[in-house]
């Protein structure tokens, strides 16, 4: 069991932050192992923004000179992206071990994300125009304050709290997923898929890299695939109710979408909330209702469903 | 528990459609007797005696034995406002009382009830009202899936739409949904009556032992074992009681539900257990 949820403003921007992390907190229940947010900013002209990390949480209470190799592995972060041409605008340190970066770079995002990667300890959680990934252990509300997500402006955002039944307690296990290493899609998942490795090695055998063991990862990957050969994001996820085997409920998003798809059984919940201004979903009502605490209404989306929504 | 010796006698409360034959448990409720019952520890309330109070800042287990707390004083009709979609609200009631939510409930709302009558005038989450087994419940907005399950008896109505596996093993009483269902409705179904004006999802009926589903829009597919009856005038006459009592309407008229009830090709209740099949051996 798992909580995702999200929200979109169409035509605007609103506090996504601090409204994605309401309604994660009000389904803390359904998974405290870990929390995620994949929030959508106003992307810059000619800029991208990266978050990555250089260790794990937990490596700072057991790794043994962990803050040098912390400061070395984010010296050759910086070193390679000024190989590739790349270059930093700003870098921030928002915890000892998490990092965001404003960078100028115009070459190929795989390589440079290949690159970066490459070095021991240091995973990408995100790269993209508006996307911004964070994800740690802990509850929703713990994790927005260390990244200091409470008041964080955007058009969208997914996320999700996680009871980690399929693979480990850390960070690279934990939601949203991105589609590395295609820029700004993300994604949260309830459920299980039971044809994961079956689609992993075929995703794989088309050139794409995993990161983690996470069934999760693997629709994220999937629907990059299909974006990538030219189908719209409805049509790609309409293709992955059909494809992808197990039960799920899944909220993709992209930097200018925000889409939702069921599996044929409707296994795993998810309540709907649409009006003119704001579109928000979750597991359960009662996140929607932590950030609309008055009588709205609200559906279930049926089996096998699929819906997109714009900024 | 009275023991209804005929078939005549079981079938004409509406309980159940099949012949009793071979070993088939013989015993039901009696509908006298039932409306009779009881519970030890049960509140004596005066319908008359009305409290409200406001939900928004309680949690679960607070509300829960805030309306207990209200029974024991004799209050009969109970106003919850802003329950705001928590969870597991006003289950596990075993008394007469009219309970009011003004507003949503979350998941397992209205669970394990014996014989209040609950209004609420949101929308309900997954598993409304599951293993009722006497009272009404009626929503006035959509529920979620699992609407009824394990349903024993009473009525359970939704004016609007409902989501996957609706009445999913249910045992006996009513449910009345004004919307559409999703996959997999009546699934295991062994008693009782379901009525569905709107469409109904895939796989409808699927394993179902026995009971009756009435479906007024489109059937998107019927399940293993599930297959088309012949509207009876005593179906028509219950189906016009109930939707009046409801203000429902069927969208067609009564008269052209799709009634959906078990082939019983699955049926196999007849053979031995393994024991005492050694023991003729």
């Amino acid at each position: 069991m798992c909580g995702i949820a999200g929200i979109i403003h169409p035509g605007k921007t609103g506090n996504v932050g601090g409204e994605l992390t309401s309604m994660l907190q009000a389904l803390r229940h359904r998974g405290p192992d870990s929390s995620g947010f994949a929030v959508y900013g106003t992307p810059k002209q000619g800029e991208l923004v990266m978050r990555l990390k250089v260790a794990e949480r937990e490596d700072l209470s057991t790794g043994f000179d962990i803050f040098r190799q912390i400061e070395e592995r984010r010296a050759e972060v910086d070193r390679r992206i000024a190989s590739m041409g790349g270059k930093i605008v700003a870098a921030e340190e928002v915890t000892e071990y998490a990092f965001r970066y404003r960078l100028s770079f115009d070459g190929d995002l795989r390589r440079f994300a290949d690159y970066l990667e490459d070095i021991e300890g240091v995973e990408l959680l995100s790269l993209g125009d508006g996307l911004e990934l964070i994800k740690d252990l802990g509850e929703a509300s713990e994790v927005a304050h260390r990244y200091k997500l409470e008041g964080f402006a955007g058009t969208h955002a997914i996320g999700h709290t996680r009871m980690a039944t399929e693979s480990d307690v850390d960070i690279r296990s934990a939601h949203p997923y991105w589609a590395y290493p295609f820029r700004d899609i993300s994604l949260v998942h309830n459920g299980q898929l039971t044809n994961y490795w079956t689609g992993r090695r075929e995703l794989e055998r088309r050139g794409h890299r995993f990161l983690s063991n996470c069934d999760s990862e693997l629709i994220a990957v999937y629907l990059a695939d299909r974006l990538n050969r030219g189908y719209s994001l409805e049509d790609a996820m309409r293709a992955s109710v059909e494809e992808l085997d197990g039960v799920f409920t899944y909220l993709v998003a992209t930097s200018d979408s925000l889409g939702l798809a069921k599996d044929v059984m409707a296994a795993k919940p998810v309540v709907l909330y649409e009006s003119d201004e704001v579109i928000a979903l979750a597991s359960e009502e009662v996140a929607i209702r932590s950030i609309f605490p008055y009588e709205i209404d609200t559906t279930d989306p049926y089996e096998g469903e699929v819906r997109v929504w714009h900024i | 528990m009275a023991h209804l010796k005929t078939e005549q006698g079981s079938h004409d409360p509406g309980m159940h459609a099949e012949r009793l034959a071979g070993r088939t448990q013989e015993v039901f409720f009696s509908p006298v007797e039932e409306a009779n019952l009881v519970y030890p520890g049960s509140f004596e309330v005066d319908f008359n005696e009305r409290a409200e109070f406001d939900a928004a800042e309680l949690d679960i287990r607070a509300i829960n034995l805030k309306i207990r707390e209200l029974m024991s004083q004799g209050r009969g009709t109970i106003v919850v406002r802003n329950p705001l979609a928590k969870h597991s609200l006003g289950v596990g009631i075993l008394n007469r009382l009219n309970l009011y939510f003004e507003g949503s409930l979350g998941y397992f709302g209205v669970g394990l009830i014996d014989g209040p009558n609950v209004r609420i005038s949101g929308r309900v989450g997954w598993s409304c009202a599951e293993n009722m087994m006497a009272g009404t419940v009626v929503v006035e907005k959509n529920a979620g899936s699992c609407f009824g399950a394990a349903l024993r008896g009473g009525d359970l109505v939704c004016r609007g739409d409902v989501g996957a596996r609706t009445g999913i093993n249910m045992k006996g009483g009513s449910i009345i949904v004004g919307g559409r269902t999703g996959v997999f409705s009546g699934f295991m179904m062994q008693r009782g009556r379901m009525v569905v004006l709107g469409d109904a999802g895939k796989n409808l009926g699927d394993s179902m032992y026995d009971g009756t589903i009435y479906v007024g829009g489109e059937i998107a597919s019927l399940g293993v074992d599930a297959v088309p009856g012949e509207l009876t005038d005593l179906d028509v006459a219950w189906l016009e009681r109930k939707l009046e009592q409801y203000g429902l309407e069927a969208p067609n008229g009564v008269g052209n539900l799709h009634k959906i009830v078990a082939g019983k090709q699955l049926w196999n209740y007849d053979n031995l257990e393994p024991a005492e099949k050694k023991m003729v051996l």
